[in-house]
């Protein structure tokens, strides 16, 4: 019995892999036309010409500019949201009352339960023209000088897009690490309390103790910010463009993939050059993801010290 | 004979519950203090009360005065983490920080106080280490983490940690109870040689122990303090029927 159940459950294991296969199996056999005619190319073109503007040229697909765009406003936001989160995620497991624990705890899954159209709306009519007419000028006034924050000021842009990207990350970022650090033996801070320190001493020691869960908080985050499409999709700009200040409009893999693909029909290199840009999305998240858990194992390995 | 510590009305509550009830104590300076008594007598939360660590646990209060070097602890001006920089504690279980190296470990309280120079960093870890017999031990391995050491030797590190920032008082609260025999008698041969230097306190619930470590005994019974004595007249010659009915094992 327990031998037919161990098949079984093997059997569901197994099941992961199967999935992931088949799915990169289609997606290559999708872009295998897109793969054949551009090669390398594709990767690092800044051109997206599916209708050249005269009849005897090619279609042209390159997706540097969506890389760009997306690593950007991806690590940008993770810029944003990682110091906010793990001030959020410290003060519910070390420093706040836990009546107020609770609402908090609660309002911040809240927040990642919103759908993300929800949070593009707020972006379009809310974020947007705070941002435009009272931060960025200011912004720009005080960072002029560098070439990031050149440029005249859009409303939807790179910098609008990892704003909109790290709200939407801080749930998951916090929610995690407050349970990293909540996973902290009370022995540990008892230990460096009984050393003599302060709360804030024992909350870095609580930090460092917690640090591959931190990372792989972190890291979940950049994932979710990667392949998050809807939100930023209505507040990039959706300009395909290689751009050089955080005021400009951009574009993502994910974005171009759901404004175009119902549009994509012919020709059919169209199709499959967009299920490559698919691709390229897959391969970055799945990198990233494995990074993040080579990273997690490095570092409870260091901690384990064997 | 000079007191480190004087303790005087003390009353601890965990929310509701009492579980210690007008403590008068006085421990003396350079010897081994045992606290013994039936599990749950408030051994543990007695000493908590010494480095002001019962207030941080959920529900934990205090009231009273606990005098160290005759100055009132619970004083409404007094900094905790400057009386914890005074008053070391080593655990039950050893818990020294997995993430730091051997070094670190013992380094770590020196640098909460802000000592950052290397040499003498260098010299006061060596010195704990040298204290606690580890030296010998790990001194080729003092970048390990101090997790990768044997039990005996963490609670070694642990109590070489305590050392380090040169506390007047070691509170031990039952540190050989997740121990091995060997490794024990090595911590009570540690204890025995530091009471020459530090006042200590040590919670055991092990009666052979606080008769061979320790100079004076108190034994706490539901919250009380029976009877506080030199080690030997307790042993030897208890006061009180219930305190022989404790070390002749009727309870317990």
């Amino acid at each position: 019995m327990d031998k037919l159940f161990n098949g079984f459950l093997a059997l569901i294991a197994c099941n992961v892999f199967v999935i992931l296969f088949l799915m990169l199996y289609k997606i290559l056999e999708g872009a295998r036309l897109s793969l054949q005619t551009y090669g390398f190319s594709f990767f690092w073109g800044a051109s997206w010409e599916p209708f050249p503007p005269t009849p005897d040229m090619q279609p042209s697909f390159g997706v540097l500019p969506l890389i760009q765009g997306t690593l950007v406003t991806s690590a940008m936001a993770l810029l944003l949201a990682t110091p906010i989160s793990l001030g959020i995620g410290l003060t519910l497991s070390e420093f706040s009352p836990k009546r107020l624990n609770f609402l908090v705890s609660f309002l911040v899954e809240l927040l990642a339960a919103i759908p993300s159209v929800i949070y593009g709306l707020w972006g379009i009519f809310i974020l947007i023209p705070f941002l435009q007419n009272h931060i960025y000028p200011a912004l720009q006034a005080t960072f002029g000088f560098i070439p990031l924050f050149q440029e005249s000021i859009r409303g939807p842009c790179v910098l609008t897009g990892s704003i909109v990207l790290a709200v939407m990350i801080i749930p998951t970022i916090s929610a995690i690490s407050r349970d990293v650090f909540a996973a902290v033996p009370d022995s540990q801070r008892e230990a460096i309390i009984a050393l003599g320190a302060t709360r804030w001493e024992t909350a870095r020691m609580v930090m460092s103790y917690a640090r591959s869960g931190v990372i792989g908080a972190i890291i979940l985050g950049l994932g979710r910010a990667v392949g998050e499409t809807m939100a930023i999709t209505m507040v990039i700009g959706n300009s395909f463009n290689l751009f050089n200040s955080l005021f400009d409009p951009s574009y993502t893999l994910a974005s171009i993939i759901a404004n175009e693909f119902t549009e994509a029909s012919s020709p059919p290199v169209y199709i499959s050059a967009l299920i490559e840009v698919g691709l390229v999305l897959f391969v970055l998240n799945l990198a990233i993801n494995a990074f993040a858990i080579v990273i997690v194992w490095q570092t409870m390995k260091r901690v384990k010290g064997s | 004979m000079s007191y480190k510590i004087e303790i005087e009305d003390l009353n601890a509550w965990f929310n509701a519950k009492k579980v210690l009830k007008d403590i008068y104590m006085k421990i003396p300076e350079k010897a081994v203090t045992a606290i013994i008594g039936p599990s749950g007598c408030g051994k543990t939360t007695l000493i908590r009360c010494i480095n002001r660590m019962h207030e941080l646990s959920p529900g934990g209060k205090v009231s009273g005065r606990v005098l160290l070097n005759g100055e009132n602890i619970y004083a409404k001006d007094v900094d905790p983490v400057i009386i914890r920089r005074k008053v070391g504690m080593v655990f039950q279980k050893p818990n020294p920080f997995p993430m730091m190296s051997v070094y670190d470990n013992v380094a770590a309280g020196l640098k909460l106080t802000g000592l950052n120079d290397k040499s003498k960093l260098d010299e006061i870890v060596e010195k704990s280490l040298k204290l606690t017999s580890l030296w010998e031990e790990v001194k080729n391995e003092l970048h390990k983490s101090g997790a990768s050491l044997s039990g005996g030797q963490q609670q070694r590190l642990c109590i070489a940690r305590a050392l380090a920032v040169e506390p007047e008082v070691i509170l031990m609260d039952e540190p050989t109870s997740a121990l091995d025999p060997l490794a024990s008698a090595k911590i009570e041969q540690l204890i025995r040689r530091l009471s020459k230097k530090y006042t200590i306190i040590i919670v055991t619930h092990n009666m052979q122990q606080a008769a061979r470590v320790s100079d004076f005994t108190g034994f706490l019974y539901l919250g009380e303090l029976v009877e506080f004595d030199e080690t030997k007249k307790i042993f030897e010659n208890p006061k009180t029927e219930l305190t022989e009915k404790y070390i002749t094992g009727e309870f317990g």
